[in-house]
């Protein structure tokens, strides 16, 4: 396939390997932030065939995973309504609340549906006049500029049974905090390839400088990662620490600058918690005062609620960077998921869940099967 | 709505069925999951079904019951169509009714021979699509060879069904000294697959969501029975129908889920080569776009087989000279260990764990 097939290309990926092997001379210990590309790494076994001292570590970029448990309870809440249509992207639909889960929720009579684009709520919205549309608008920059578009869309239409409850998170502000934090390990990052097309990179550059950690903005196939890791390890092994780009067939430096005039208009910068681990400043965004209307913890007025994390958890941690899925005695036993304990088992994009679905729970006697096996 | 009353509601219907004491299904309702194919779903017939109804003839659960009646080995099958829409490109809920029962006959090696089928109409549906379906039935039994003989009709209220619901039942008579089983599969066999896979799920996908793709797929819905014999003629013209050790056709929950089921039940391994795996552009294309898998994407015209590998390759040609096997391949191989686990190679030389998915797969969000 055209723009694919040439990017999974299993010779090219060899010589890439390679070439990895001839620059490192240390080990180094790299995060790749987005979880569409953790998936990656695992779905295709990226990490194996890189040398021992080149540790890839998973970030906190699964915008499901990172959503705070108290704002998925009041999703929750509203899902309950009769009167209320509950419009989601899929992998949130399975992650558990205080109380089940969507499916659950549908289950018991919720009206609960998948879309795969914000703007589809405009059509239910428009087929359902009597019924409240309720959008959870959740994600990175990736998704603000969709779900932007749904608030600026029905403003512009007057419609006024649609709103959106907002969970919006900032990738950069997430860095700051790994970067920050005493126990960071991280020495350089493959940035987010889909976030970056929305807003650039130029926003990551005083972070490169700052922490002196090099920054690649990286895609999502195969040969992207491997290309990423090789351009972040020639840059620790020369010491330099700079904003590459990686993924130059699809983004440049300023990015797309219709979709971030439309963020600007819609959402403003403001504090949010990240599920796992606790309020970063500045790292989000809410809707502006002109489209408070159709803010949905607005118009239903849904109280704060409570939440308590399962203490054996260590998801926080392994969206820094500091541990990783094995290193929690739950893993695949009593965290799977089918009965996640933590943000990260519970979306595919999850490290925990990425681990789990392509094997990584069994023990390393499996492990050496299937490596003999494989080869 | 407050909090507390949730709750007392959520511990309410938590309660397990009365003082049932079969083993606790923990989940309060049914959820759509447990219609997947999946994890969910094995727990369900586990759990609900097989521990209540518990005999030699269920527990093999094969896609048919093999039965002997008076010296004659039948097998017996059933299956519930409940598609929407009811027509989309390539075929209809109609066609695959009889298909769908045709080819859980024809995998366990059985000539199909009658069929019964039971509708559930919704009161408002337009006479005219009933025919529609039942012409389609009329001409799919046709093709595969087989007689509707027996059948009955309900209506329900408008809502209280999607349209048309049809239940199918077959016999099929083994007419051949077949040995085919789920747990039969040995280390160093060979695993068949008849074509390109995920053309159904994802036209299916494509039609109730309003997607459009260039180059559109169209379902695969056909029967296999014509396959199954070609290819249990070649094994008997070498002399070694056995080494045909079983057949699946991958229907909901795809390639992965069949090829997970006959791993655990032979208690084998299996290492499939991603580059093997027909897939068609357009159904990557939408699988990528979605963020699904297409091996676990459904299928209604394929066919999985594991065959010993000394007549593998004459299988094979057997199949591709079939007009539903022109695009067939060996996507790999059965092995020793790990057992009970499909391994895959991936296109860049890596290896990971195909596993069976929990519940339905889901759209990732980006």
């Amino acid at each position: 396939m055209k723009y694919l097939d040439e990017y999974r290309d299993g010779d090219i990926a060899a010589k890439l390997v390679e070439r990895i092997r001839r620059v490192q001379t240390k080990p180094w210990v790299i995060m790749e932030v987005c979880g569409g590309q953790t998936h990656s790494i695992v779905k295709n076994g990226i990490d194996h065939l890189l040398p021992k001292g080149v540790e890839l570590v998973h970030g906190p970029g699964c915008p499901v995973c990172v959503t705070p448990l108290e704002m998925i309870d009041k999703a929750h809440a509203i899902a309950r309504r009769p009167d209320v249509v509950f419009c989601s992207f899929g992998d949130m639909l399975r992650v558990p609340g205080s109380n089940g889960d969507l499916f659950s929720i549908k289950s018991q009579g919720g009206d609960v549906r998948v879309v795969y684009s914000p703007i589809d709520c405009l059509k239910i919205a428009k087929a359902n006049p009597d019924r409240q549309i309720v959008f959870f608008a959740i994600g990175f920059e990736t998704t603000a500029p969709a779900n932007a578009m749904l608030a600026w869309q029905a403003r512009a239409t007057g419609m006024t049974n649609v709103s959106l409850l907002v969970s919006h998170v900032l990738v950069p502000p997430a860095i700051e905090a790994i970067l920050s934090s005493p126990q960071n390990r991280v020495q350089g990052f493959l940035g987010p390839g889909h976030v970056c097309a929305v807003v650039g990179y130029r926003e990551y550059e005083p972070l490169a400088g700052r922490f002196h950690v090099p920054i690649v903005v990286t895609g999502f196939e195969p040969l992207d990662i491997l290309e990423g890791v090789l351009m972040v390890i020639e840059q620790l092994e020369q010491g330099r620490a700079e904003v590459e780009n990686q993924y130059s067939r699809v983004l440049d430096r300023g990015g797309n600058r219709p979709a971030q005039d439309l963020i600007g208009k819609v959402f403003e910068v403001s504090d949010r918690k990240w599920r796992g681990v606790g309020n970063i400043p500045g790292s989000g965004f809410q809707l502006r005062d002109e489209f408070r209307e159709f803010d949905a913890e607005h118009r239903f007025s849904v109280e704060t609620i409570d939440t308590m994390e399962p203490p054996v958890c260590i998801a926080g941690q392994i969206l820094q960077g500091i541990k990783k899925p094995h290193d929690c005695p739950a893993f695949g036993t009593e965290c799977t998921p089918q009965h996640p304990l933590g943000a990260t088992m519970v979306s595919a994009e999850g490290a925990c869940a990425a681990y789990y679905a392509y094997g990584r729970h069994l023990t390393d006697a499996d492990l050496v099967t299937i490596g003999a096996n494989g080869k | 709505m407050s909090t507390k009353v949730d709750e007392s509601e959520q511990q309410e219907l938590a309660q397990p069925f009365g003082s049932c004491p079969l083993p606790i299904f923990d989940h309060p309702q049914i959820v759509l999951g447990h219609g997947s194919g999946g994890k969910l779903s094995a727990e369900l017939i586990e759990k609900v079904f097989v521990s209540r109804f518990r005999n030699p003839t269920l527990e093999k659960m094969d896609d048919q019951a093999v039965l002997d009646v008076g010296g004659v080995r039948l097998a017996f099958t059933t299956d519930s169509f409940v598609v929407t829409p009811i027509f989309f490109p390539g075929g209809d809920i109609g066609a695959l009714a009889v298909n769908g029962t045709v080819n859980d006959l024809a995998v366990g090696g059985a000539k199909p021979l009658y069929l019964a089928a039971a509708f559930i109409l919704e009161e408002g549906l337009p006479a005219a699509d009933l025919a529609r379906v039942v012409d389609s039935m009329a001409i799919a039994a046709q093709n595969a060879g087989v007689q509707l003989v027996t059948g009955d009709t309900k209506v329900v209220n408008r809502g209280k069904g999607d349209k048309v619901f049809i239940t199918t039942t077959g016999i099929g008579h083994m007419n051949r000294a077949t040995e085919l089983s789920a747990d039969r599969a040995r280390p160093g066999d060979k695993i068949l697959l008849s074509g390109f896979i995920g053309d159904h799920g994802i036209t299916i996908l494509s039609q109730r969501e309003g997607l459009e793709f260039e180059g559109a797929p169209e379902s695969d819905c056909a029967a296999l029975h014509g396959l199954v014999a070609a290819i249990l003629d070649e094994a008997e013209a070498a002399g070694d129908l056995r080494s045909v050790r079983v057949m699946r056709d991958p229907t909901r929950g795809g390639v992965a889920t069949v090829l997970n089921e006959i791993a655990q039940r032979s208690r084998a391994g299996m290492i499939l080569r991603e580059s093997e795996i027909p897939v068609r552009e357009t159904v990557r294309g939408a699988c990528e776009l979605l963020g699904l898998d297409p091996l676990y994407v459904a299928n209604e015209g394929k066919l999985v087989a594991v065959v010993a590998p000394q007549i593998a390759d004459r299988v094979l040609s057997a199949m591709q000279q079939h007009t539903l096997g022109t695009d067939g391949r060996i996507i790999g191989e059965v092995v020793e260990q790990p057992s009970g686990m499909v391994l895959m190679r991936t296109f860049v030389g890596g290896t990971r764990v195909v596993d069976v998915l929990f519940g339905e797969q889901l759209p990732r969000i980006c």
